[in-house]
C-alpha cells in the first residue's frame, strides 16, 4: 500500500492554531448490539479498549472506539491492519446481526493544536463547546460550516476532526480560514 | 430557531443539525389498500393550531429519526421520544394534558 | 454654528486628532469622535437630502436612531453605503461622502419635488405613472430607478472578512447602561455564564450624561466600580461594539460585533463578527429612544433631538449651535437646556405645551433664568439649509405667530420611547401606558422559549422605568430572576439613585393642536421616508385603517431606521384621524435585525472557495490538470470531457466517444453511490426498496434495479452486486448517495424496525474507475493479477482480488453497451489506479472522458439517465421499463400507487427513441412535440416532449429520446417539434436503442 495517499496529503496550516492532515488512519464502521459481551469483547480485541458510553470516545493501546448513534462504533485502528481487523470481527461475531466495513479512505482526519481549539470549532458548529458539555474525549457529531463532521477533545489543547474525504480540502479551507491570526474571539480562552 | 433534545443520543440538537419529517404515526398503507386508505397515507396530513407530534431525524448527529411533541402556536417542546412507537407514551400525553387541559387528546 | 466647545466631551481624547474626508473635504476630528460629532465641530449640520423630496436633511440624534445622517464610507473594496455617521467611529483617514443628491449636496436638482408635494402624496406610486402605458417602460421607469434607493451600491468586491461565532451561555444582556450593569452583576455573582453586550464603546448609557447619582456618587464612578467587578469573574463576559441584533425562538439571539470599523481597513483579522447565541433567558436593558415633536419645518437642519443635544456636549464636547430654542412636552427636554445652560450657550426659550411646570428640572431653569413659554408650541421653524428662527404660537390655536424667535437650533422633546424591539422580536407583548404616554413590555406575556416559559426579560428604560432609582431596582430584580431562571441562586442589593421630582408627560403629538393643511403638510413623521402629517390623515382618510396597511401605503417607518423615531407618532396621528385610542390602532411587528447589519456578516466564511463545499473524487487533481473541463454533477465537480490542444468542447467529446466506440476509454466513476445493505432481512429490505426481485439475486451477481417513491415516481436507479448471501451492495446515482442512504435508513428506523438489516455510506471508500471499449480486457490482462476472461468473470458479475498489486473489485457492467469493466479499489490507491491504466492503456488507444461522452453513448443504447428522463413525475412503466419491475412481489415501494388510475391511464407519454428527419438536425433540448392541433386556451396541444438529444457521432446522426403519448404504438411515425425560432424538427419516432440492440459488442 505504498501508493496510498491519504485525502489531503499532510496539509498544514499554522495560525491562531495549527492545522494538520492527519495522514492515512484506519476506520471501521462497526454496527451491532452494543451491549453485547461478544461485540465488547472483539472491540477490545480490536482497539484495546471498552465500548465508549454514549457520545464518548475511549482510546486504547491499539486504537480507538467512538460512539456513533445507538447501534454504531467508529473503531480507530492502524491503517494497515484495517482489512485483517474488519475480517476478525467478522468472523468474532459471526451468527450475529452485524455489519463491519472498512472506511478508512472514506474519510479524512485533521488535528488542531493549540489553545483556541474550542473558539476555532465554534466558528462553524452550533454545538455548545463549553467545556462543561464538550468534556474531553466527548465526541460530538455535528456540523462545521455546511458540513457533516465529528470532533473529540483529547486535551484542552488537541481536537480531531473527521468529515468526508471529498470535502477534505474544503473542510481543511476552512479550518484554516477559522484560525487566521487575530480572529479568535477568546470566547473559551 | 428550534432546539430539540434527540432521545438517542442526549444531544440538544440546533434545528440545522436536524431533518424535519412531518407528522408522526401515519400508518403505512402499500399493496393492496383501498383508495381512502392509501389517499389518507399520503396526503392527508393534520395541520392543528396547538399540540402536534412531529418527525425529526438528527440527521447531522447520530442520525436517528425521533419524535418530538411540540405546540405548533408557541414552539413550546413537550418532549421528544424513540421513533421507534406507534403512539406517544402514556406519561407525555398526561404532561401535555396538564398543560394544556382544553387539548382534544392524541388522536391517530 | 456648531462647534467643538473649549471644555468637555469625555468620549474623545483631544491628544489625538484624527484626519478624515468628508465630500472630498479634509477635516479633523479628534479620537472617540463619531463622524457625525466631528462633522458638527466642523459646523456641517447639512448632512444629506431626504429620499423623496431631496430636502437638505442633518443630524437629528446621536445614536442608532439616526434617520438622517447616511454616509457612503471608506472606498473601493473597502467601500459601504448608507453608513450612520452617528454610530460610525472616527479613524485616520476615513473617506466619506453625503448621499441622495445631485450634482451635489449643496444643490441638487431633486430638490424641486419638495415644491411639488401635492403630487407626491401618500400612496403616490400607485396614482401615477399608470398612462399612457407605454410611458412606463420607456419614460417613468428609467426616472424612477435613476433617483430610487438609498446610496450606491459597491463596485468593488468586499475585501473584508466576516465570521459566525456560535456562543452558549446561560444569561445574554443587551446593554451597558446602568441597567444592565447592575443584572449582570446580579446574575453573574450567581455564578451562572454571562455574555454581556453594548453596541457603543462606552458603558453607563444614559446616567452619566445625564448627571445621575448612585450611592450619593456621580454614575460613572459606580459604573467603573460595577465593571471592574464584572471583569473579574471569570463567568461573565463583556463586549463591546457588539448589538442585540435579533432575538428567535427557543432562546436563540444574533449579536453583531463590529470589530475593525473603528480602525479602518486593512486590519487582521474578521470586520463583524455575528454571534449566533443560545441562552437560558435574556435580559433587554436597551434603554429608550426620544421621540420628535411633530411641528412644520421639523426637519429643517438643526432641528435635533434634546438628548442628542446633551449627548454631543457631554459625551463630545460639540455644541450643535449657539442659540438653541427648546420645546418640550416633558421636563426631561429641560435637561438640555439646563446642559446648554451650563456650556455657557445661549437658550433663548424653552416652549413647552403644559400648563403646569411645577417639576423639580423646570423650576431649576426657570431660576437659572431661562425663558419659559408654557401651553405654547412651534408654529413653524424658519430656514432652508439650517435653522433661522422659530414662530412661537399657541399649542390651542391654529398656528398664529406670536413672536419669532431667531435660533440657529432647536433641541425637540417628546418623551422617551422604550426600545422594546429585542422583546417584541419573538412574540413579547406590549402595554400602553396612558401616563408615560409609551409602549412597553407586558411582563405577562412575554416570548416563550422551549419549555413554554418567557425566556426574555425587560428592564431598566426599556421596561418602561425612567427614573434611575427605579431602573436599578427593575435591573436587580431581572438579574435574580435570569439566574433563578436559568438554575442559578442570586442575591443582591439594590443602589440608591437619586432622581428629580416630575411633572407629568402631556400627550401632544403635533403641534399646534389645530394646525393647518399647510402646517401638516411640512410636519415630517418619518425623515428618512419623508412621510408627513398629512400623508397618514390622508392614508387613513381613503380607508387604511390598518396600522400595518398604513405603514405599507405612506411607507412611515419602512426605511433603513425602520420607524426608530417616527412609529409612535405615526400612530398616534393615525389614531387621532380614526378617533381611536393609541392601543386600538396598535404597533406594527418589530422584525429582526434591530438595527442593519451588514450583509458580509449574515453570508460569514461562504464566500470565494468556501462559498458552497465541492465534492472531490480521488483523481480530481489528476483530471483538473489533464484539461478536464468541469461540471458540477450533484455537489461534486465532473469533467464534462477533456480537452486536448486546441480543441473545441464538440470535438473533444466526438473524439471521447469514436475512440471509446473503437479503442479504449478511461472513467472516473467514483461519484457513484455505494451502500452496503447487510443483515439476515437483507433481501426482503431489497425487495421493498426496489422495483425488481432482488432476494433472487445471486452471490456475485450484478442486477440492475430502479428505485421508487411511496407516490410511484422514479427515484433513482443503479446496479446492484450481491455480495454474500446476507450482503447487497447498492450503486446509486452520483447525486443520489447521501439521499438514497438516509431513504433506506427512514424506512429501517421508522417502519420496519424489527426487521434486521444494517446499513453503511461506502460511497468515498472507493474510487470506481470504469474501463470501456473493445480493448479494456486487454488492458487489464496486461496489469495482471486476476483472470477477467469472459469466462472467468462473465457479464453482470464481479470478482473480488488485485489488479496491478491493488485490491480491486471489476465489475463487469456497461453504461456504454461496450465491452466495461468498472473497478472499485481503495480510493487513497486510486490515483495510483488510474495511472497504472493510463499506462498500460497507452499502446490501446486509451483516453479519459468525461460525461458528454458518458451520455451520448448511453443515448445511443437507450439507457435512461434519472433526472434527464425522469423529472419526478415519471414511472418507470412511462420508460418501457416494466421489465425491471417484479410482478411477483407482494409489495415494494410505489406499487400501490403504480396501480392508481391515473398511473394506468393508456395516455401517458410513453419512452421512445426519436430520430430526426434531417440527420444533422439535433431536437433542442427539453423540445415538446405537437399534433397540429390547438387546445381550447389557443395553445398548441403538445403530445410528448424531449428527455435527451444528442448529435450520435458513432452513427453520423442526431438522436434523441422523447415522453410521447402512445409512443410505443406509433413506430415510424413522423412528429412535429415547433423550435423557439418557430422552425420545426421533423422526427421519426423509433426504438430508443439505436446501437446493438442485441448487445454483442458489451457481451463479449
Amino acid at each position: 500500500m505504498s501508493n496510498a495517499v491519504s485525502a489531503l496529503q499532510d496539509a498544514v496550516f499554522k495560525g491562531s492554531v495549527t492545522i494538520k492532515d492527519a495522514g492515512l488512519q484506519g476506520m471501521i464502521t462497526l454496527r451491532g448490539d452494543l451491549s453485547s459481551d461478544a461485540l465488547a469483547k472483539a472491540v477490545k480485541t480490536a482497539t484495546g479498549t471498552a465500548i465508549p458510553e454514549t457520545g464518548c470516545i475511549n482510546s486504547g493501546k491499539k486504537g480507538a472506539a467512538a460512539w456513533m448513534s445507538p447501534d454504531e462504533l467508529l473503531l480507530l485502528v492502524d491503517y494497515a491492519q484495517a482489512e485483517t481487523i474488519v475480517a476478525k470481527l467478522d468472523k468474532a461475531l459471526a451468527g450475529t446481526h452485524m455489519l463491519a466495513s472498512n472506511v478508512s479512505d472514506a474519510r479524512a482526519v485533521f488535528t488542531i493544536e493549540g489553545k483556541g481549539i474550542r473558539d476555532v470549532l465554534a466558528k462553524g458548529s452550533p454545538a455548545d463547546m463549553s467545556a462543561g458539555t464538550l468534556g474531553i474525549n466527548t465526541l460530538r457529531r455535528t456540523r462545521l460550516g455546511q458540513l457533516p463532521v465529528a470532533f473529540w477533545l483529547g486535551s484542552e489543547t488537541t481536537a480531531t476532526v473527521i468529515c468526508f474525504r471529498s470535502v477534505g480540502e474544503h473542510v481543511f479551507n476552512w479550518l484554516s480560514t477559522a484560525a487566521q491570526k487575530g480572529s479568535l474571539p477568546g470566547h473559551y480562552t | 430557531m428550534l432546539l430539540l433534545t434527540c432521545p438517542y443520543c442526549g444531544v440538544e440538537a440546533d434545528e440545522t443539525e436536524l431533518t424535519p419529517g412531518g407528522e408522526a404515526h401515519i400508518t403505512r398503507h402499500g399493496a393492496g389498500a383501498n383508495d381512502d386508505d392509501f389517499e389518507t397515507y399520503l396526503f392527508m396530513r393534520k395541520n392543528p393550531k396547538g399540540v402536534h407530534f412531529e418527525r425529526w431525524r438528527h440527521a447531522f448527529g447520530c442520525g436517528k429519526w425521533f419524535h418530538a411533541a411540540r405546540c405548533t402556536m408557541t414552539l413550546e417542546v413537550f418532549g421528544t421520544y424513540s421513533g421507534q412507537t406507534f403512539e406517544p407514551p402514556k406519561t407525555l400525553i398526561n404532561k401535555i394534558k396538564k398543560k394544556r387541559p382544553d387539548w382534544e387528546g392524541f388522536v391517530k | 454654528m456648531s462647534t467643538r466647545l473649549q471644555n468637555g466631551g469625555r468620549l474623545i481624547d483631544r491628544t489625538k486628532q484624527i484626519e478624515f474626508t468628508w465630500n472630498g473635504k479634509r477635516l479633523q476630528g479628534f479620537q472617540g469622535d463619531t463622524l457625525a460629532s466631528a462633522l458638527l465641530a466642523n459646523n456641517q449640520m447639512l448632512v444629506g437630502r431626504s429620499f423623496k423630496y431631496h430636502r437638505p436633511r442633518g443630524i437629528v440624534a446621536a445614536g442608532p436612531e439616526e434617520p438622517n445622517a447616511l454616509m457612503g464610507t471608506g472606498v473601493d473594496g473597502h467601500f459601504e453605503p448608507n453608513q450612520r455617521a452617528t454610530t460610525t467611529e472616527l479613524y485616520q483617514g476615513l473617506t466619506s461622502h453625503s448621499q441622495n443628491h445631485w450634482p451635489s449636496l449643496e444643490i441638487d436638482i431633486g430638490a424641486l419635488n419638495s415644491k411639488l408635494p401635492r403630487f407626491f402624496p401618500a400612496g403616490f406610486y400607485y396614482k401615477t405613472f399608470m398612462y399612457p402605458r407605454a410611458a412606463w417602460k420607456h419614460v417613468f421607469e428609467p426616472i424612477i430607478r435613476k433617483s430610487a434607493g438609498l446610496g450606491k451600491a459597491p463596485t468593488h468586491k468586499d475585501e473584508d472578512t466576516y465570521e459566525y461565532f456560535y456562543a452558549h451561555v446561560d444569561i445574554m444582556i443587551v446593554g451597558g447602561g446602568i441597567a444592565g450593569l447592575a443584572a449582570a452583576l446580579t446574575a453573574g455573582k450567581s455564578g451562572a455564564s454571562v455574555l454581556l453586550m453594548e453596541q457603543g464603546v462606552s458603558f453607563g448609557g444614559r446616567a452619566i450624561t445625564d448627571g445621575v447619582e448612585i450611592d450619593g456618587k456621580p454614575a460613572a464612578t459606580w459604573v467603573k466600580a460595577t465593571l471592574a467587578a464584572l471583569k473579574k469573574m471569570p463567568n461573565v463576559q463583556i463586549r463591546t461594539r457588539m448589538m442585540g441584533a435579533g432575538v428567535y425562538d427557543h432562546g436563540y439571539a444574533l449579536g453583531y460585533e463590529r470589530l475593525t470599523d473603528h480602525l479602518g481597513p486593512n486590519q487582521n483579522g474578521p470586520r463583524h463578527r455575528l454571534w449566533r447565541i443560545r441562552t437560558k433567558r435574556i435580559v433587554t436593558a436597551t434603554g429608550a429612544i426620544e421621540r420628535p415633536l411633530s411641528f412644520a419645518g421639523n426637519d429643517i437642519p438643526g432641528v435635533m433631538l434634546a438628548g442628542s443635544l446633551r449627548d454631543y456636549i457631554a459625551d463630545y464636547g460639540v455644541s450643535a449651535g449657539d442659540r438653541t430654542v427648546v420645546v418640550t412636552n416633558n421636563d426631561d427636554g429641560y435637561r438640555t437646556a439646563i446642559a446648554l445652560h451650563e456650556a455657557g450657550l445661549n437658550v433663548p426659550c424653552i416652549i413647552d405645551p403644559r400648563g403646569d411646570l411645577d417639576g423639580e428640572l423646570p423650576q431649576k431653569a426657570i431660576a437659572l433664568g431661562i425663558r419659559v413659554e408654557n401651553k405654547s408650541a412651534i408654529g413653524k421653524v424658519k430656514g432652508g439649509k439650517r435653522v433661522e428662527s422659530v414662530t412661537l404660537c399657541a399649542q390651542a390655536g391654529e398656528g398664529g405667530t406670536l413672536e419669532e424667535i431667531k435660533c440657529d437650533a432647536v433641541a425637540m422633546s417628546g418623551g422617551w420611547s422604550p426600545v422594546v424591539h429585542l422583546w417584541s422580536h419573538c412574540g413579547g407583548k406590549l402595554n400602553w401606558d396612558t401616563d408615560l404616554a409609551m409602549f412597553r413590555p407586558d411582563p405577562s406575556r412575554p416570548p416563550l422559549g422551549a419549555d413554554g416559559t418567557g425566556f426574555v426579560i425587560a428592564t431598566g428604560t426599556a421596561n418602561g422605568h425612567l427614573y434611575s432609582a427605579s431602573v436599578l431596582k427593575d435591573a436587580i430584580a431581572a438579574g435574580k430572576q435570569a439566574a433563578k431562571d436559568a438554575g442559578f441562586k442570586a442575591t443582591g442589593t439594590v443602589p440608591k439613585a437619586s432622581d428629580e421630582k416630575a411633572a407629568p408627560i402631556a400627550a401632544v403629538w403635533s403641534m399646534p393642536q389645530g394646525a393647518t393643511y399647510d402646517l401638516k403638510s411640512k410636519t415630517f413623521l418619518d425623515y428618512q421616508n419623508d412621510v408627513k402629517v398629512s400623508d397618514v390623515r390622508l392614508a387613513a382618510q381613503e380607508g387604511f385603517t390598518s396600522v400595518e396597511h398604513a405603514k405599507r401605503y405612506t411607507t412611515l417607518g419602512m426605511a433603513t431606521d425602520q420607524g426608530k423615531l417616527s412609529n409612535i407618532n405615526g400612530l398616534a396621528v393615525l389614531a387621532d384621524s380614526l378617533n381611536k385610542e393609541i392601543p386600538q390602532v396598535g404597533t406594527t411587528t418589530f422584525r429582526p435585525p434591530y438595527h442593519p447589519i451588514s450583509f458580509g456578516a449574515i453570508v460569514g466564511d461562504a464566500r470565494g472557495e468556501l462559498f458552497k463545499p465541492i465534492r472531490k473524487s480521488p483523481i480530481h487533481q489528476w483530471i483538473d490538470d489533464n484539461g478536464g473541463d468541469w461540471e458540477p454533477v450533484a455537489d461534486w465537480r465532473r469533467p464534462y470531457c477533456y480537452k486536448q490542444q486546441g480543441e473545441t468542447v464538440e470535438q473533444a467529446v466526438t473524439r471521447e466517444i469514436l475512440n471509446t466506440r473503437e479503442n479504449c476509454g478511461l472513467l472516473d466513476a467514483s461519484t457513484l453511490g455505494k451502500i452496503i445493505v447487510k443483515g439476515p432481512d437483507a433481501g426482503k429490505f431489497m425487495d421493498m426498496m426496489y422495483t425488481n426481485m432482488m432476494s433472487t439475486l445471486k452471490v456475485g451477481f450484478c442486477r440492475y434495479g430502479l428505485m421508487c417513491t411511496e407516490n410511484g415516481f422514479l427515484s433513482d436507479d443503479g446496479v446492484v452486486a450481491r455480495l454474500s448471501e446476507n450482503t447487497y451492495l447498492c450503486h446509486t446515482t452520483s447525486g443520489g448517495s447521501d439521499r438514497i442512504h438516509a431513504w433506506m435508513e427512514e424506512w429501517l428506523q421508522t417502519e420496519w424496525w424489527d426487521w434486521k438489516v444494517y446499513t453503511a455510506n461506502v460511497t468515498e471508500q472507493y474510487a470506481q474507475i470504469a474501463i470501456v471499449g473493445p480493448n479494456a480486457r486487454k488492458v487489464l490482462e496486461k496489469l495482471g493479477g486476476m483472470d477477467v476472461s469472459p469466462e472467468a468473470l462473465p457479464f453482470m458479475q464481479f470478482r473480488d482480488g488485485k489488479i496491478g498489486g491493488i485490491q480491486a473489485r471489476p465489475f463487469r457492467i456497461s453504461f456504454s453497451g461496450e465491452l466495461s469493466y468498472e473497478i472499485a479499489v481503495p480510493a487513497s490507491q486510486g490515483q495510483a489506479f488510474w495511472d497504472m491504466c493510463m499506462e498500460a492503456g497507452a499502446e490501446f488507444g486509451m483516453q479519459p472522458y468525461g460525461t458528454e461522452c458518458l451520455h451520448v453513448m448511453r443515448a445511443e443504447k437507450g439507457f435512461i439517465m434519472i433526472g434527464d428522463e425522469t423529472d419526478g413525475t415519471v414511472i418507470p412503466q412511462d420508460l418501457g421499463l416494466n421489465w425491471a419491475i417484479s410482478k411477483k412481489k407482494e409489495d415494494f415501494l410505489g406499487k400501490r400507487a403504480q396501480q392508481r388510475s391515473h398511473m394506468t391511464d393508456s395516455k401517458r407519454w410513453k419512452l421512445v427513441g426519436l430520430k430526426p428527419v434531417d440527420p444533422q438536425a439535433v431536437i433542442p433540448d427539453g423540445a415538446y412535440a405537437t399534433d397540429g392541433t390547438t387546445r381550447p386556451n389557443g395553445v398548441k396541444n403538445m403530445i410528448g416532449r424531449v428527455t435527451s438529444t444528442y448529435f450520435s457521432p458513432t452513427l453520423n446522426h442526431a438522436i434523441a429520446m422523447g415522453l410521447v403519448e402512445h409512443g410505443p404504438d406509433r413506430m415510424g411515425e413522423v412528429i412535429d417539434f415547433p423550435t423557439i425560432g418557430g422552425d420545426i424538427i421533423k422526427a421519426e419516432i423509433c426504438d430508443p436503442v439505436f446501437l446493438d440492440k442485441e448487445g454483442a459488442r458489451q457481451n463479449v
